[in-house]
């Protein structure tokens, strides 16, 4: 089935926040940022601005009825600087006028005098200095020191993995304004309203049942809007509240790159032990996390990272470290993957460290320690393991060897251009890792005309949510699609939501929407059994017609929810869903978190220009694991999608800040992500159906993140092709590699060229 | 006053010259189906089609609405994703349904405006055609695999027949029918209009990114929309071609393609669709970017700028002495680049131009290069080697280049080049790499000049240790 939207898609008449009709004498905000990374604040001039004609009110941190705070998981995080600023891109003025262009001349002619502090943009610095968000997490497992000492084969070493700028392509936005009764309503591009509505109660100082938070869809969001929508949608509701006027806020790109935080980069240690079989015994690994400025969604990204630090792989003996460390750069955040790929690049680098090393192909390693059945995560769960399937699979199926073979010839007979090889075996727990979030609520409505309107607390933002919700809906009544709607997801409808994340959205959502829909069902069936002088349980609906003992009936849909309604049924249900089974304990770090595993191997071809150090991805073979797959045309378009984000993160995304954590990365001339020429020349992939999936929705596996980190094999494919043409170089665990890098590492004996002062990767923040 | 038909619809508004497309279309005609992703003409969620009166007919190119100046569009055709609305989808809208190429939707309109215009413009339909369409629209969510299939699907079914263009877009349901009828109405529109006091502006598509604050609320004269079709004229040794000629009207000349055999290749190196089809040349030289594409490539080629005064009055300038510094240029306020002369590289010449960039399409260069060479009996005689991205401005490097005049291609001429060149650069760290890489992606642009223009003398391992 098609995504409901495409047609409304395709034509322009999708509604993004941008689009909404604005009502009469709606005001424009536009925010006063700091401009340096770490400073006292000595004075704030706004007299200038607000004499600008057009200007109705400059608000700042004095004006918060309520408090000054909206920390989601820490209290740390302020709406508006009061006294300090802690990072570059900063709220520290809202200015409000008649129009975009008055706000945005307004805010040139805000004065501000700081005095400089110290400013730490790297993770490592921070740590030293004793600047940690919470305590430090380890995950551990059987004793790594002491089976150290019985490995065979020990490699350490050092990875970096950058940022990464979601670069929605709709930017961030909110349009509030004043309901009756001291109230507020926003319209927020957010994946996660009812932060909206929890946040700005505390500011506005409101009870939640004030505010109204209501989302059409998103234009792309992939984690950036999960926490970090709601600062501009409070903007525009305490403008809205204090002017009662309407307030809309749609973001300039600069600067929501300026303002916003990204994907965590990380540097980590790792040590990694194998015996002479070639199995891993132990692993060792640091994670120092750059979280910016404050917590924001960063403690819960470390811990997924520790969930996924041994990816597809058994590791009997592991200790994993991770330090959630406060710099001055804006508070970085969830994207896709949300930590796991962070960790999973790790043990990989350390796997690709091994068999350099041992001068046996990675994938070797890699094949020889995919988890089995029964064997247990770090944290404790045991693998019901699909990850060995997948690989023979893939290597069945996309015929490996003959590949191997292939590449081997075309380096033999080229000199120019040489190809590389790498597989990625992934491996991803499926639920939120805080166990309460895992609940989710649906309304199911059937009108009396039999028509069926559904809401839930999920957030659409392209990832085919409300596609899959209406798909449940239709199978449980056995109804066509065209007599279902769907809401836009309102704090009204639909309360205490968890954010639109966690790759989970259709599994919480979608079996509250089940729950909802069978109940009703259930209710016409005795309805029906009545008017048909049978039993409920002879009753069955199918395609809108009514069977009795499988023999159709005379009795039509619309007629049977008619007689319901006029019988004084219930014809409207609200059910809640909360993930059975899982349980986690931080406090010894031990639990089964996650409520099943998403599994899959990719194989990534690419080609290098030896001369130039350019390169461009040739093929991408995916066996994923999907269970019964819902909608293929979504599910493949999460995996084609996800995998090309992993796919700029590892090669061109590259986010650049100077030594005073300012962005040098802030617009799209300077931050490159994929466009049509960069996607791979093929990409081949096999939903490989498994063992129905009992906690999954109706089976279907949910396919979110899991696919962006089939893009990690490409950086290991590039290094393959850099050791075909330079077999003497050392690769430096890096990332993203980016043309640079890639010349560099070709050319690593040319020492003339070092007589230069170092590349500015070396001296920005996020390589460490 | 500007005039022009907007979807269905005359336009006859009083707004100031550099007010942009886009926020005319969102703003006051709520047409909110074209999207802004980030108004520097990098993302293509913005693209309209822009209809001109060409040789009796109207001609459709693929623009940025985020950085068209609303005098650029006066007695114009502006297309939006609603001026496509018939009775049913489009065949293009269509296909991106069948193929599932849309998640989100918010880049979806641009990207069907983008693939309209291709099957709404003259030439051959080809594979790497359809998806070049798409080269100035950027989609984060489906990867591309679901358009490229959209696409080439379209591509499929397409008739090769060679009606007229337009009346087989209706037929094939490409463009409703009104399109039929949009010559004869912007015939009745009035003539552009010009003033002499503004701000002079070309395409704007530099301009408008840098300071669109200004411009949007100032009058401007424009050199691209004022009467004035672009020309080229093909001489003996040289060609001429005016300043306000769009990179697009440079690719379609059949002279560029037979003095340039790789020109479709440089091309693809350089921006978008939509941004070739409204930046000039003019533009780009006057721009004094350090890393100007076309700067680079004509610097190569000995070529002389023909400047006009404001009284009509010429002079001829040699490019390469039009730079005197960082954004600073040889050119008077009053005086614009009326046009450019370059030489024919004919046999026995050679010219080459290479670019690498973070990203390889859509993205400005690291370093980017030209060079021009003659080469008789075996020795170069004339030759001409261009650097942008090393340097305030783009460079000609004019002492490294007398290290091989005179002398055999061959590696030891090469090995003499490539030192000399370091000696004349200046790289600095940024965005788009550090000095070390910039100096050492410069060598390696220079043996890729050489390997390419003759690959059978530089066939050796040894070039890589050069």
């Amino acid at each position: 089935m098609k995504n409901i939207d495409i047609e409304a898609h395709v034509t322009g008449r999708s509604l993004y926040l941008d689009d909404l009709p604005m009502l009469h004498g709606t005001l424009f905000g536009e925010i006063f940022s700091a401009t340096v990374a770490h400073a006292e604040i000595i004075s704030l001039d706004v007299s200038a601005a607000e004499q600008y004609p057009g200007v109705v009110r400059i608000f700042t941190y004095k004006d918060i009825p309520g408090e000054n705070q909206i920390g989601g998981i820490v209290a740390d995080e302020v709406l508006m600087a009061e006294k300090t600023i802690h990072f570059c891109g900063m709220p520290i003025a809202f200015v409000v006028a008649t129009s975009v262009a008055a706000a945005q001349h307004a805010r040139s002619l805000i004065k501000l005098e700081t005095k400089s502090l110290p400013i730490i943009t790297n993770p490592r610095e921070a740590v030293e200095k004793g600047h940690l968000i919470i305590p430090p997490r380890q995950f551990k497992l059987g004793n790594s020191q002491e089976a150290f000492k019985n490995c065979a084969h020990i490699f350490e070493g050092i990875a970096e993995t950058n940022g990464q700028e979601h670069l929605y392509i709709e930017t961030q936005g909110a349009y509030a304004m004043p309901s009756e009764k001291n109230g507020v309503k926003v319209y927020s591009s957010t994946q996660g309203p009812t932060a909206v509505q929890k946040h700005m109660a505390d500011v506005l100082n409101l009870p939640m049942h004030k505010i109204e938070v209501d989302v059409t869809r998103l234009g792309g969001g992939f984690g950036g809007k999960e926490d970090q929508a709601t600062a501009w949608a409070i903007f525009c509701g305490l403008a809205a509240h204090l002017l009662q006027q309407p307030v809309k806020y749609s973001m300039h790109r600069m600067d929501d790159m300026k303002m916003t935080g990204k994907r965590n980069p990380y540097s980590s240690n790792f040590k990694i032990g194998l015996n002479q079989a070639l199995k891993i015994i132990a692993y060792e690994v640091s994670f120092f996390q750059n979280a910016g400025a404050a917590a924001d969604l960063s403690p819960a990204v470390l811990e997924r990272t520790l969930f996924h630090c041994t990816n597809s792989y058994f590791i009997p003996n592991l200790t994993a470290t991770a330090y959630c460390c406060r710099t001055n750069l804006p508070p970085n955040t969830a994207f896709r993957g949300f930590g796991g790929p962070q960790g999973m690049y790790v043990i990989e680098a350390a796997i690709a460290k091994a068999a350099e090393g041992l001068g046996v192909s990675a994938m070797q390693i890699q094949e020889k320690n995919l988890i089995k059945d029964d064997d247990a995560f770090p944290y404790g769960q045991l693998a019901q393991s699909r990850a060995a399937v997948c690989w023979q699979k893939a290597t069945a199926l996309f015929n490996l060897k003959e590949k191997q073979q292939q590449i081997k010839q075309f380096n033999e007979e080229n000199k120019f251009f040489k190809k590389g090889l790498a597989a990625m075996p992934i491996c991803f727990g499926i639920s939120f890792t805080k166990i309460n979030m895992n609940q989710a609520r649906a309304l199911v409505h059937v009108y009396m005309d039999g028509s069926i309107n559904i809401s839930t607390g999920a957030v659409e933002m392209g990832q085919g949510v409300n596609t899959k919700m209406l798909q449940v809906a239709a199978d449980v009544f056995s109804l066509p699609i065209h007599l279902f709607s769907i809401n836009t997801t309102n704090t009204f409808r639909i309360i205490n939501t968890s954010p639109s994340a966690a790759s989970a959205t259709a599994d919480l959502n979608g079996q509250a929407v089940e729950m909802a829909s069978k109940n009703i069902l259930e209710r016409l069936k005795i309805v029906a059994a009545k008017s048909l002088n049978a039993l409920p349980e002879q009753i069955n609906i199918k395609e809108g017609v009514i069977f009795v003992n499988n023999v159709a009936a005379a009795l039509t849909w619309k007629e049977l929810v008619l007689q319901a309604f006029l019988q004084r049924i219930n014809l409207s249900e609200h059910a809640h869903y909360a993930t059975p089974k899982i349980n986690f304990d931080a406090s010894i770090e031990k639990g089964h978190p996650f409520a099943y595993h998403v599994y899959g191997t990719s194989f990534t071809t690419v080609t290098v220009d030896a001369l130039r150090g350019t390169y461009v991805v040739d093929e991408v073979d995916i066996v994923h694991d999907i269970g019964k797959s819902k909608n293929t045309a979504v599910d493949i378009g999460q995996l084609e999608g996800g995998l090309m984000q992993g796919i700029g993160w590892m090669t061109m995304e590259e986010i650049v800040y100077d030594q005073k954590g300012v962005l040098k990365s802030n617009a799209l001339s300077t931050y490159k992500v994929p466009d049509i020429y960069a996607a791979p020349k093929k990409v081949n992939i096999f939903l490989l159906e498994t063992e129905k999936e009992e906690m999954a929705l109706q089976g279907s596996k949910a396919v979110g993140e899991p696919p962006l980190m089939y893009g990690l094999g490409t950086w290991f494919a590039i290094a393959d092709a850099i050791k075909a043409i330079n077999p003497a170089v050392t690769l430096a665990y890096e990332t993203p590699f980016t043309p640079e890098k890639v010349l560099m590492a070709l050319y690593s004996s040319k020492k003339e060229f070092l007589q230069y002062e170092k590349p500015i990767g070396q001296l920005s923040v996020n390589k460490g | 006053m500007t005039q022009f038909i907007l979807n269905n619809r005359e336009i006859n508004i009083e707004l100031p010259d550099g007010f942009l497309l886009v926020d005319f279309i969102r703003y006051q005609q709520q047409l909110t189906g074209t999207k802004i992703g980030c108004r520097e003409g990098d993302c293509g969620a913005c693209v309209v089609l822009l209809g001109s009166v060409e040789q009796q007919q109207v001609c459709y190119q693929s623009v940025t609405s985020c950085l068209m100046p609303l005098i650029n569009v006066n007695g114009k055709h502006v297309v939006t994703i609603e001026g496509l609305l018939g009775n049913d989808l489009t065949a293009v809208q269509k296909s991106f349904c069948d193929f599932s190429a849309s998640q989100c939707g918010y880049c979806t309109p641009g990207f069907v405006m983008a693939l309209s215009n291709y099957f709404l413009t003259e030439g051959p339909k080809t594979e790497a055609g359809v998806i070049a369409a798409m080269d100035g629209n950027i989609c984060r969510c489906t990867g591309y695999k679901s358009i490229e299939r959209a696409a080439l699907a379209l591509l499929q079914q397409w008739p090769s027949d060679d009606s007229n263009t337009l009346s087989k877009a209706i037929a094939q349901n490409i463009v409703p029918h009104y399109f039929s009828e949009i010559y004869e109405r912007l015939l009745k529109i009035s003539s552009p209009k010009t003033t002499s006091v503004a701000k002079k502006i070309g395409g704007g598509t530099d301009l408008f990114v840098q300071q669109p604050e200004k411009l949007s609320t100032g009058s401007l004269q424009t050199m691209v929309n004022n009467g004035q079709q672009p020309w080229l004229v093909e001489k003996e040794d040289t060609i001429e071609v005016s300043g306000h000629a769009t990179v697009s009207f440079l690719a379609r000349q059949e002279v560029m393609r037979k003095c340039f055999p790789n020109f479709e290749s440089v091309i693809k190196l350089v921006s978008s669709t939509p941004i070739r089809n409204m930046a000039t040349l003019a533009g780009n030289f006057v721009n004094a970017s350090p890393i100007g594409d076309f700067s680079v490539f004509f610097l190569a080629l000995s070529s002389t700028l023909i400047i006009e005064d404001n009284h009509g009055l010429t002079r001829e300038q040699p490019f390469k002495d039009f730079y005197l510094g960082y954004k600073k240029l040889n050119l008077q306020p009053q005086e614009i680049i009326k046009s450019i002369r370059f030489r024919k590289p004919t046999a026995p010449c050679y010219v080459n131009f290479e670019k690498v960039s973070k990203r390889t399409h859509l993205d400005i260069a690291s370093v980017n290069s030209a060079l021009f060479l003659k080469v008789e009996d075996g020795l170069i005689t004339e030759a001409a080697l261009t650097a942008g991205g090393v340097g305030p401005t783009p460079l000609l490097l004019q002492q490294a280049i007398k290290t091989i005049i005179q002398q055999p291609v061959n590696f030891e001429t090469l090995a003499r080049l490539l030192p000399a060149a370091q000696q004349e650069i200046a790289p600095i760290s940024d965005a788009r790499g550090s000095q070390t890489y910039k100096r050492l992606l410069l060598q390696q642009i220079i043996k890729s000049h050489f390997v390419t223009i003759f690959p059978e003398i530089f066939r050796e391992e040894k070039i890589f240790s050069l």
